[in-house]
């Protein structure tokens, strides 16, 4: 979670109004417009056919599959599923570009008019999802200088080339750079709970272009917008929207207009520059893909997918408050680790109070969970079962959970197995705690004579010569009775 | 054709020397003619002794197993280079079949070669092609039209029985009238267009050629069928060959549009067309004259959405993958550069009218509103052919021209006139000779109809043919 930066360098007298475009990846086995798999990390051009790299007479035909994730995204974004959508193409010379066109939906998107809900500092706000759309992706040029001009030469990989890509267009209701970082933070999360796209932005799976512009207080009328394409992570987007609210209040401040532009990121420098004005922005003709029919889906097949949609997390954050009364920290935790959340749900099924589990859950064992994986929810809750019934100390657990990560014993059986049983029989524990006071007998009148910290020195002593296992509280007992 | 299949059953002849023949008509009637841009001999020869083996074996892949074939050079041949008729692609070899032709391989069809056409089947003449001019069996001063020249060429001067040809506007009606064969342009969608180099996707069919009608429903029937890599194709059933039934003529409604009977049509393919028309009435056809008033806006209509979809499909020859490539400084250079050497000057009118249509400034203003005069022009048609069973018209408003005659564009894409109307509304159009004019040069008539009403067609096509007197039929060759 990011902590929200508002009025970044006290541009007190502008709003500023931000809309995201975020493209992202489908989790599809195949491309979107041909069989060729969608493999990460395979050597260049090895995943192409005629279809992706644009050869004469190709055809594209729809995967079925990438319709069912961007319906599934659509859904789970509130939005209006459109049953007639259609495909259009967007004209554009680029070497990464197979057919010189990229096959996309325009007037007639798969999704409009939905919403995300989310946290901004404790206060749910929403965001207006204004469509989504299905398009394919281009290739990748690796240059061999630092861009396409300054490059003797590029070589292109269309292995990318045709993978299924969403476009989620937002409205300009976003108000500042922090919102965008915690509204995309969502939307990643959303789509991974759906599973239909691994948003890997480091591998580009998932982008941001921004639109940024910002009006002056109390005025209805928007200012110019400035749009900064290919933000590849969050801290990317947050910094150059920063950058550009202090880069755009400097201009309005000494009464210069913000023209209307493309900009990209420079991660090294800090700041976003100029790649295009407005008057330069390409034509790029659009008109409807005649290769294509129109989509036209059914109304039980939409359904069926609004079925398969599982429990999203905004839902889930309310259930682990209200249901199981865990703090929203804690409750956020376990929405943003899914596979610990599944063990805390495991867990509950059992006589377990839900503030141990979390405790235990988000303890020691979070660090070991990540380094060798997850233990089987039964043997967690056979450990946390002895735990309560007091069978062991609390300071074994974490022996016992050791052994639970290096054996398939269940903790009862390492338990016994060890010795670990907690003594807390009065009698036997009196002879250990007469033993170490009689062992000492300067500290005992030191103790007595006011040095009351001593105890602490006791309980070790006891603790030790029972190589932990003594029961603390009967202890503490024990020694307050023999001391007085 | 039938004797030719006959022959080869009872082994009377073998498809080596049935190939071999029209490899030898090849080389004595191509020089004078053009219609082929490659002919793959060894391919062919090995081929043919592929089919004879199987024959020998009892095992044809079909009744046309090793017939040989000759395909228009914008329909893609695993191995055997793809030109378009384009310096852009002089030395493109594809690597894979196009669909109809994967279906002619599977009939055990030989493949001979490629056929001359307009660059990228844009035009009416088989002029415009890199690889030079195609000429007209008939009257070698004259073009045989186009833009599938090359493959009405190489069929009427028996070059080869049949071919495959393209038609976007009147690709394949106009040269098969022009050459005196048979030409079928089907319904949208019931033949793949998946390895076809497109021109305009909404509009380009894939047809059979041939001397006969038989033959060119016969081809049909090999190449029709629904093809999952073409998300255009029609969920149509394959097509059957029909009986030839002389009482299909009978109450048949037979719609005449006075629009194509108008100023600008020859007086001897208005004579050879009413002929034709009075014949059938008299084989018991009902002549109904009717109105297709849109016909007015086919050629601007046509024009306006060829243009724009060409200049997308073409953009993909920018030299980075494939296809000529003219070395520059930048990326942007380099397309421009190849681009610039590799298209003729046809090809770059259209693509500079077609990004002009598609223009922001402009889309509504062209390519929108030719996109409603389309509907309308479609709902003219199906409420015409609600009335009636066909529709018949001339082909061409004329016979071939000379070579060179037409050197105004727009004189050019009048060519189109009668032929476009099928391609903007999606329906079958069939071309058959009716005739031969005073310079002893071939005429046609085309006869249309609904959607997959292709068998009505051919049964129709096939009376007309049959009235026809035999030496007019095809011209003297
Ligand atoms: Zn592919």
């Amino acid at each position: 979670m990011s902590k929200v930066s508002k009025g970044v360098l006290g541009m007190a007298n502008y709003d500023t109004v931000i809309g995201l475009e975020i493209h992202v990846a489908l989790l599809t086995d195949s491309k979107f417009l041909c069989s060729c798999s969608t493999a990460f990390g395979a050597p260049p051009n090895s995943q192409c056919c005629p279809v992706c790299l644009g050869l004469p007479g190709s055809l594209p035909t729809i995967n079925e599959k990438a319709v069912e994730c961007a319906t599934k995204a659509g859904l789970a974004l509130n939005c209006q599923i459109n049953l007639f959508s259609k495909f259009d193409r967007k004209n554009y010379f680029y070497p990464d570009l197979p057919k010189a066109y990229q096959i996309t939906q325009d007037a007639y998107p798969l999704c409009s008019r939905g919403f995300l809900d989310y946290y901004v500092d404790d206060q749910l706000v929403r965001t207006e999802i204004t469509r989504i759309h299905m398009e394919e992706e281009a290739g990748k040029l690796i240059h061999s200088g630092s861009s396409i001009v300054s490059s003797d030469y590029s070589l292109v990989d269309y292995n990318r080339a045709g993978i299924a890509l969403i476009e989620i267009v937002t409205a300009p209701d976003i108000h500042h750079p922090g919102q965008a970082r915690l509204f995309v933070e969502q939307l990643r999360l959303l789509l991974s709970y759906i599973g239909v796209s691994d948003t890997k932005m480091e591998e580009g799976s998932l982008r941001v272009d921004a639109n940024i512009s910002l009006k002056p207080k109390d005025s209805d009328l928007l200012g110019t917008k400035v749009e900064i394409k290919n933000l590849n992570s969050f801290r990317a987007l947050e910094k150059a929207l920063e950058y550009e609210v202090s880069r755009q209040g400097e201009i309005l401040d000494q009464g210069g207009t913000i023209r209307q532009e493309s900009r990209t990121w420079d991660d090294r420098a800090g700041r976003t520059m100029s790649m295009r004005s407005k008057g330069d922005a390409p034509d790029y003709r659009l008109f409807p893909e005649p290769d294509l029919p129109p989509l036209c889906l059914e109304p039980a097949w939409v359904e069926s997918i609004r079925a398969s949609i599982p429990e999203l997390p905004l839902e889930r954050l309310g259930r682990l408050e209200e249901q199981f009364g865990l703090s929203r920290y804690e409750a956020t935790f376990f929405v943003h680790y899914p596979d610990f959340c599944q063990i805390f749900f495991d867990l509950a099924e059992y006589d377990l109070s839900p503030k141990a589990i979390v405790n235990f859950l988000m303890g020691d064992y979070a660090r070991l969970a990540r380094e060798r994986g997850h233990l089987d929810a039964r043997r967690i809750a056979g450990l946390l079962t002895i735990v309560k019934e007091g069978l062991i100390g609390a300071n074994q657990e974490g022996v016992v959970l050791d052994a639970l990560f290096s054996s398939e014993k269940s903790a009862r059986e390492i338990v016994k197995e060890q010795g670990l049983e907690a003594l807390r029989d009065s009698t036997e524990l009196q002879g250990v705690v007469d033993g170490v006071l009689t062992a000492n007998p300067d500290l005992v009148a030191r103790f007595r004579s006011g040095e009351s910290k001593l105890l602490g020195y006791f309980v070790g002593q006891v603790m030790r010569a029972t190589r932990g296992k003594a029961d603390p509280e009967v202890v503490n007992k024990l020694l307050e009775e023999a001391l007085s | 054709m039938k004797e030719l299949i006959q022959s080869l059953d009872v082994r009377e002849v073998s498809a080596q020397e049935i190939v071999q023949h029209h490899l030898e008509e090849i080389a004595q009637h191509d020089p004078g003619i053009h219609a082929f841009i490659t002919v793959d001999q060894e391919g062919a020869l090995r081929q043919a002794d592929d089919a004879d083996r199987r024959r020998a074996q009892g095992q044809a892949l079909s009744p046309f197993d090793g017939i040989p074939i000759a395909v228009k050079d914008n329909i893609s041949t695993k191995g055997l280079r793809t030109t378009c008729g384009s310096r852009m692609l002089e030395d493109y070899v594809p690597l894979f079949d196009a669909t109809v032709i994967s279906r002619l391989r599977r009939a055990g069809l030989v493949l001979v070669g490629k056929t001359n056409l307009d660059e990228f089947a844009m035009g009416s003449s088989t002029e415009y092609s890199a690889f030079g001019v195609t000429h007209n069996p008939h009257d070698h001063s004259r073009v045989p039209g186009g833009s599938s020249g090359g493959s009405a060429a190489a069929v009427a001067a028996g070059e080869v029985p049949w071919s495959l040809g393209t038609d976007t506007g009147g690709s394949i009606r106009q040269p098969a009238s022009f050459c005196g064969v048979v030409g079928l342009k089907p319904t949208y969608g019931w033949v793949s267009r998946y390895g076809v180099v497109a021109l305009a996707p909404s509009l380009d069919q894939v047809g059979p050629m041939a001397k006969r009608v038989e033959d060119a429903a016969a081809l049909f029937a090999l190449i029709a069928g629904n093809d999952p890599r073409d998300a255009t194709s029609a969920k149509a059933p394959s097509f059957q060959v029909p009986a030839w039934d002389p009482e299909v003529l009978r109450d048949l409604r037979v719609g005449v549009p006075e629009e194509f009977f108008s100023a600008g049509l020859d007086s001897q393919v208005e004579h050879a067309v009413r002929g034709c028309l009075r014949q059938l009435e008299d084989q018991g056809a009902v002549l109904q004259p009717l109105s297709l008033a849109t016909n007015a806006y086919a050629i601007d209509t046509y024009l306006t959405l060829v243009t724009a979809e060409a200049s997308s499909c073409l953009a993909r020859y920018d030299g980075v993958r494939y296809g000529k490539r003219v070395e520059a400084e930048d990326s942007n250079t380099m397309f421009a550069k190849s681009r610039s050497a590799g298209f003729g000057s046809e090809v770059k009118r259209r693509i500079m009218l077609g990004t002009y249509v598609l223009s922001a400034n402009h889309y509504e203003a062209y390519y929108e509103q030719a996109q409603k005069v389309r509907t309308l022009i479609k709902e003219d048609v199906l409420d015409a052919l609600s009335q009636v069973d066909v529709i018949i018209t001339p082909t061409t408003p004329t016979a071939a021209f000379q070579i060179g005659a037409k050197r105004d564009p727009l004189e050019m894409y009048l060519s189109d006139l009668f032929t476009a109307m099928a391609n903007l509304s999606g329906i079958p159009a069939l071309s058959v000779p009716c005739g031969l004019n005073s310079h002893g040069l071939p005429m046609g008539i085309q006869i249309m109809g609904g959607n997959f009403s292709e068998a009505l067609l051919f049964q129709v096509g096939y009376m007309i043919e049959q009235g026809v007197e035999g030496s007019a039929r095809h011209g003297q060759l």
